[in-house]
């Protein structure tokens, strides 16, 4: 299995050698450093505390420096509990928050891109909620983890984080017919809700999550049901994920995640919207071919969802 | 104690951690429950179903906001968007009273989502302290600070876990949510007395009580919350209350969660264990009037 890059981001590097006494809040810190570094350190294969430290000496030697040993437990063995802790944690709501990705790339590889992404890119939030936050990112930046299935798996990662968003992402006041009824369209700005994801993905993402969530729950009763075998397990296969390029907006309505297919001039038109064009700029960008009448049956249904929002203020001196 | 200035001088009885599996058997049945201690991570986001469901809980509950990643022991500063964020949601629940861990788990702004153990020294205990008052004052809102099971100790400490606590608490003047488990936990993990513990703690800062399960290995202890809870952990109680007064618990259930009313069942049996305590209220009450 390849080893992941050293330094995970956003950390500072780890002192020389744990301070003796703790007089300041700079020694506290010092200490809390060197363990934050210790428990982000990724697990060996077997799930232990990796033997060597960063800089090659032995970890037991390291662990002695600043953990007291019981009689039943090394220092190293007490370190290595908060290692396997702070990893399956945050490996599960990850595990939570991706069914789709997991399902796609088994088991097996799924674990190990989790744990490489998560080496690489320890949480930067006081929630576990952000924790998926930049697993698109890191997708795209480590293709290895992911291959040959790379571009499925973007896709399914955005869809997932944008899922997590629609949950419990900020709403805004919503815009009503009357906000808008006096605005000429080649001035009005509307904005889009924070929650609202729109997605253009290579993958039908959100049939391929819906049947693995079908799946999950047929093998939640099959499990409590008395008999199952074999033949119960191939009906739960789900569907192979092929490319078929999709246009969708994941979003909410009355506190309940849904997701919306789009046809192309339609999502163009939405991009337009959010990108801050007006709305004469955002109906051109739909294209030739779009009649007045499907822009106005989009635009109402749009509406009524709720969609649209006053655009967020802007920073001042933007041209600076 | 009942009611003092660190719960808010309110006088809750025996309340539940409101959890997911049980929101709708709540919000349908609406069973008669003295509060419900709520993660404040889990609603201190921007919109969407968990506030809705927070709303419709306030509406018939007694709400108490508990809190899992202040981290008073970081030596980083408090993140002032976190307590923005943490402020909304206190005026939102008006809790009479909020609680969070006495311990660490981020720094420079990486988290670990753990709540790992402090050195207890004198320095960082001056550290917590500081932090607890600047989190207090910007939250107008009385803190306990509760203590946490621990599998590790460090070299750097200078004094026990319960003098440690009570230096920060005396410090910072704050209150204290005695976790008894975590007591009982840590206890068995690093080889002392629990009744010293609790022998030593100020009694008149405890402002709330915890209980909760914990799951027992060949060397070691571990805090899992998916349990009843175990004997030795309600005689610990019984003697808290003994001490303490009769005082606002909670029973933790976070993992393996069975039936809300298993659940609400467990936490009642806390009744049988506070006899003595209460029994000594009423004197007092003879005895002063
Ligand atoms: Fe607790």
């Amino acid at each position: 299995m390849p080893r992941p890059a050293s330094r995970p981001a956003g950390l500072k590097p780890p002192p020389k050698h744990a301070p003796q006494r703790l007089h300041t809040t700079a020694d506290l810190r010092t200490l809390q450093r060197l363990m934050t570094h210790v428990l982000v350190r990724p697990l060996t294969d077997d799930d232990r505390l990796q033997p060597k430290w960063i800089d090659g000496r032995p970890m037991a030697q390291v662990a002695a420096e600043f953990i007291k040993p019981n009689d039943r437990l090394t220092s190293f063995e007490r370190l290595e509990l908060y290692n396997r802790m702070y990893w399956f944690r945050i490996i599960d709501s990850v595990y939570e928050d991706n069914p789709g990705l997991r399902a796609l790339l088994g088991e097996r590889r799924f674990a190990r891109l989790v744990r490489a992404y998560l080496a690489k890119y320890p949480s930067r939030s006081f929630t576990m909620r952000n924790l998926c936050a930049r697993l698109g990112q890191f997708i795209r930046e480590e293709p290895r983890w992911t291959a040959p299935r790379t571009a499925a798996a973007l896709a399914l990662a955005r869809f997932e984080w944008a899922r997590t968003v629609a949950f419990d992402g900020e709403a805004r006041p919503v815009m009503t017919p009357n906000d808008i009824a006096d605005a000429p369209p080649a001035r009005l700005r509307l904005g889009l809700q924070p929650y609202l994801s729109l997605l253009a993905v290579d993958y039908p993402v959100d049939d391929y999550t819906l049947a693995v969530k079908e799946r999950d729950a047929l093998r939640g009763e099959a499990s409590h049901a008395v008999e199952h075998g074999p033949r119960r397990a191939t009906r739960h296969k789900i569907p192979p994920f092929r490319r078929r390029p999709i246009h969708v907006a994941v979003h909410r309505y009355r506190n309940r995640l849904f997701y919306k297919r789009l046809e192309a001039p339609a999502f163009r038109m939405l991009e337009a919207i959010q990108a801050g064009r007006t709305l004469v700029q955002a109906v051109a960008a739909a294209g030739r071919g779009v009649t007045a009448e499907q822009v106005r049956d989009w635009f109402a249904t749009w509406m009524e969802l709720g969609w649209f929002c006053a655009r967020p203020a802007r920073p001042k001196n933007p041209r600076k | 104690m009942p009611a003092n200035r660190f719960n808010g001088h309110t006088d809750y009885g025996i309340g539940l951690g409101l959890r997911v599996p049980h929101y709708a058997h709540i919000l349908e049945k609406k069973p008669v429950v003295d509060w419900f201690e709520i993660i404040s991570e889990n609603f201190m986001v921007d919109g969407g179903r968990p506030l809705e469901v927070l709303d419709q809980i306030l509406e018939q509950y007694q709400v108490v906001q508990h809190g899992v990643s202040m981290y008073f022991g970081s030596a980083d500063k408090p993140d002032r968007a976190h307590l923005k964020k943490l402020k909304t949601l206190v005026r939102r629940t008006k809790t009479p009273w909020l609680s969070d861990h006495l311990c660490w788990g981020s720094v420079d702004g990486t988290f670990t989502h753990d709540l790992l153990p402090m050195p207890y020294t004198f320095a960082a205990a001056k550290r917590t302290a500081e932090k607890i008052r600047q989190v207090r004052d910007y939250l107008e809102v009385p803190i306990c600070v509760e203590n946490v099971s621990s599998y590790a100790e460090f070299h750097a400490s200078e004094m026990t876990e319960w003098e440690f606590l009570g230096e920060v608490v005396e410090r910072a003047d704050c209150g204290i949510l005695l976790d008894v488990n975590n007591i009982y936990v840590s206890s068995k993990n690093h080889d002392f007395n629990p009744y010293d513990y609790l022998n030593h703690v100020p009694h008149d800062r405890v402002g709330q009580i915890h209980v909760a399960g914990h799951t027992k290995f060949e060397k070691y202890i571990l805090d899992t919350h998916d349990h009843p809870v175990l004997d030795p952990v309600w005689k610990l109680y019984a003697h808290a209350t003994k001490r303490c007064g009769v005082t606002a618990t909670l029973l933790e259930w976070d993992d393996r969660i069975p039936s809300f009313d298993e659940v609400h069942d467990e936490a009642l049996k806390a009744n049988a264990y506070i006899g003595g305590a209460r029994a000594a209220k009423k004197r007092a009450a003879v005895t002063a009037s």
